[in-house]
């Protein structure tokens, strides 16, 4: 994955909360070169940005090379196969309430590419040093620093990025990776990327109850990670068997019990943020 | 890895007799049945199986039989006298809440001799990110009881996406069966057209059991389950139309219908208002630590507007045991302003005045607040997750005191 100040991202989906977060990425200072809708070729978005009928058209006359997508559950699937055929570098799908069968199918078709799918129902990716906001991060709550945050639940992004602030540090890249229970790029994925990265000193990673992705997570810290960890599971609390708002967040079986994931992650030689209000707390204390 | 996890991710489920008609489309043929609704219904069905007949309660809900919601009948006078106990009153069984469901229907079926049972499903393995068929000797059992105390009775085969099963695979599973050469090739036909079924009908479970080898060596599906996906009701709508609300707890349909996800939990006397599941789930974990317990919340997800938030704000206060409200909401998608102002007319409307504690960032939060501010409800504002915790414990505390 590379981000860098040559990042050129083209979006597709621009309805109403489309709109809306597109301008707000372009306000932040991200370099949108491509709109894609399939009616409004040869019109600008806001005067401005041009119109393709389809993301290869875009791609070949804008050369983007990341993709967002903000079109609606039913056109999803569809969208990020064109903009894997388009061989973009990385597609952010923000779009909630994908079919399960369609992501079976997106993940096996992107297996032997060389895109990197974030998400679906996420909120994107944000790099405050050079400005790049791809997908729905509020900007205003971050801040340039040294600090990565990973996280499977968008609003909880934002509760981690908005404690890292108010501990007086700064966010490297905020990647929020999705809740459904089939997704994209994992925490591994994203745990590797930090590792490499030289704006990153520390990760804040925030995991969920249900699946077994944070004892993953963990094996890889325990292996592969040298930088320090601080971590949170949501709901610690929820009754098992009841299903928390995100499709994948359903304790059932001994795995998906944040109890299990906190042991895994601290053996692994995370530090346990004790509830999701202490994690800039806890970064501070190992910083 | 040994252990299964049936992740049940849907909310979609169909009742035994719909599940019936539906793979009786894909060539999966149950006993001989009938789904009737009024005691008199029940005794004549029963009488065209000669009074020999099991009737079963038609709930969503597994554990039914412990629950004495299946009967096996030797007149059809036993089935009537049986189906006026239990039509029409509420069944409470190990998967349901304390309050149970409704029995409306029952069906009725011939009875089955038994030689031998099976466990059959198909799931969505997140691990895998693909269907996986799971088979177990241990037929009528609970499956994840299976799996955690003899997980060497279990058999997960994966299917591919492209490929579905492999033939060999499946032949070499089936024989390790140990099962009458007649019934192999009938037992891979099953399991090809409930593939088939899973994968046009967007199901995340279908599931025989048990699945039994009647006295003829004839493989017969007893019981069957299935979920559908709900994010598949763009194109599944004739299958959705088979919902039964009646089953399905009121206030979570009603918040269904305006695209809120709401989850009633047993205890507590705070209504918690947030966007995202994460966020719900760390509300709920720091408020219960801080000694306060959520009695519902209502993820108002990501794009919200005004009037989704004023439904969601009438059905929280709709729970008599609410006594306060925490507003805990970080606007990515959805914008602080049309939140707060969805707050203030629904609260206007309900004459809602007890206190609400708000912690609202992101985008237009400045917006938000000062709409909450000027308006004349009793207003808390915390400035974080941990001080809206600390401000609920104190508002509780002295709730008490007074």
């Amino acid at each position: 994955m590379k981000l860098d100040k040559n990042t050129k991202v083209l979006i597709q989906g621009l309805g109403k909360d489309g709109t809306f977060q597109a301008r707000r990425s372009i306000e932040y200072g991200t370099n949108v070169v491509a709109c894609v809708h399939p009616k409004r070729e040869g019109t600008l978005f806001d005067e401005n940005i041009p119109y393709f009928e389809t993301v290869k058209d875009a791609v070949s006359k804008t050369n983007a090379n990341v993709g967002v997508i903000y079109v609606p559950a039913a056109f999803a699937m569809d969208a990020i196969i064109e903009q894997i055929d388009a061989k973009l570098e990385i597609v952010v799908c923000i779009t909630e309430g994908i079919p399960i069968h369609d992501m079976i199918k997106v993940k096996n078709y992107i297996k032997d590419k060389n895109t990197t799918l974030i998400g679906p129902n996420c909120p994107g990716l944000i790099f405050p040093k050079l400005k790049i906001k791809i997908g729905i991060i509020p900007s205003n709550i971050c801040k340039e620093g040294k600090v990565g945050v990973v996280s499977r639940s968008g609003t909880l992004t934002y509760e981690a990025i908005s404690q890292i602030g108010e501990v007086g540090l700064g966010q490297s890249i905020c990647i929020g990776i999705g809740g459904d229970p089939i997704h994209g790029t994992s925490f591994v994925d994203v745990l590797e990327f930090f590792e490499r990265d030289s704006n990153t000193d520390s990760i804040v990673l925030i995991g969920e109850i249900g699946g077994t992705k944070e004892q993953e997570a963990a094996e890889y810290i325990k292996n592969k990670i040298s930088k320090p960890v601080v971590f949170s599971i949501a709901g610690t609390t929820a009754p098992k068997g009841k299903r928390m708002g995100h499709a994948g967040a359903v304790i059932s079986g001994k795995m998906g019990l944040a109890a299990e994931k906190i042991k895994a992650l601290k053996d692994a030689g995370a530090h346990h943020a004790s509830d999701p209000s202490r994690i800039g707390e806890t970064l501070k204390t190992i910083i | 890895m040994s252990v299964i996890k049936i992740v049940r991710i849907s909310l979609m489920n169909l009742h035994e007799y719909q599940s019936r008609n539906l793979l009786n489309h894909y060539n999966v043929l149950f006993p001989l049945g009938k789904v009737g609704s009024s005691p008199e219904e029940i005794y004549d069905i029963s009488e065209e199986f000669f009074g020999k007949v099991v009737v079963k309660a038609q709930i969503h809900s597994g554990g039914r039989g412990k629950a004495g919601g299946v009967k096996l009948c030797n007149t059809s006078e036993e089935a009537k006298v049986f189906a006026k106990q239990i039509l029409g009153r509420k069944i409470v069984t190990n998967q349901t809440d304390s309050d149970g469901v409704i029995v409306e229907k029952l069906l009725v079926t011939e009875i089955t001799d038994i030689q031998k049972e099976f466990y059959l499903s198909i799931i969505i393995d997140p691990d895998f990110e693909s269907p996986v068929l799971i088979l177990s000797s241990e037929g009528g059992m609970d499956i994840e009881t299976v799996a955690e105390e003899t997980p060497e009775k279990i058999i997960k085969l994966q299917f591919d996406p492209i490929l579905g099963t492999k033939p060999y695979e499946l032949r070499k599973t089936i024989r390790s069966l140990n099962l009458p050469k007649e019934s192999q090739s009938d037992f891979i036909n099953l399991i090809l057209n409930l593939y088939k079924a899973f994968l046009e009908t967007d199901s995340t479970l279908i599931e025989i059991n048990p699945l039994v080898l009647d006295n003829k060596n004839k493989l017969i599906p007893l019981d069957c389950k299935i979920n559908i996906d709900d994010d598949s009701f763009f194109r599944q709508k004739e299958i959705f139309k088979l919902r039964d609300k009646n089953q399905e707890n009121p206030i979570e349909t009603r918040a269904k219908d305006f695209d809120l996800a709401y989850v009633k939990l047993d205890q507590g006397n705070v209504g918690c208002l947030v966007n995202g599941a994460g966020l719900a789930m760390a509300t709920m974990d720091v408020t219960t630590k801080s000694g306060c317990f959520p009695a519902n919340f209502l993820d108002v997800g990501g794009s919200t507007d005004k009037e989704k938030i004023k439904e969601a704000f009438r059905i929280l206060v709709s729970d008599k045991n609410v006594k306060f409200l925490l507003v805990n909401l970080f606007a990515g998608i959805a914008r602080a302003d049309l939140i707060a102002e969805g707050i203030v007319e629904a609260a206007k409307e309900a004459s809602f005045n007890l206190p609400i504690i708000v912690s609202m960032r992101g985008t237009n939060s400045e917006k938000g607040f000062s709409i909450l501010k000027n308006s004349n409800l009793d207003i808390h504002i915390a400035k974080n997750l941990g001080n809206a915790a600390e401000l609920l414990t104190n508002l509780s505390k002295d709730s008490i005191n007074k």
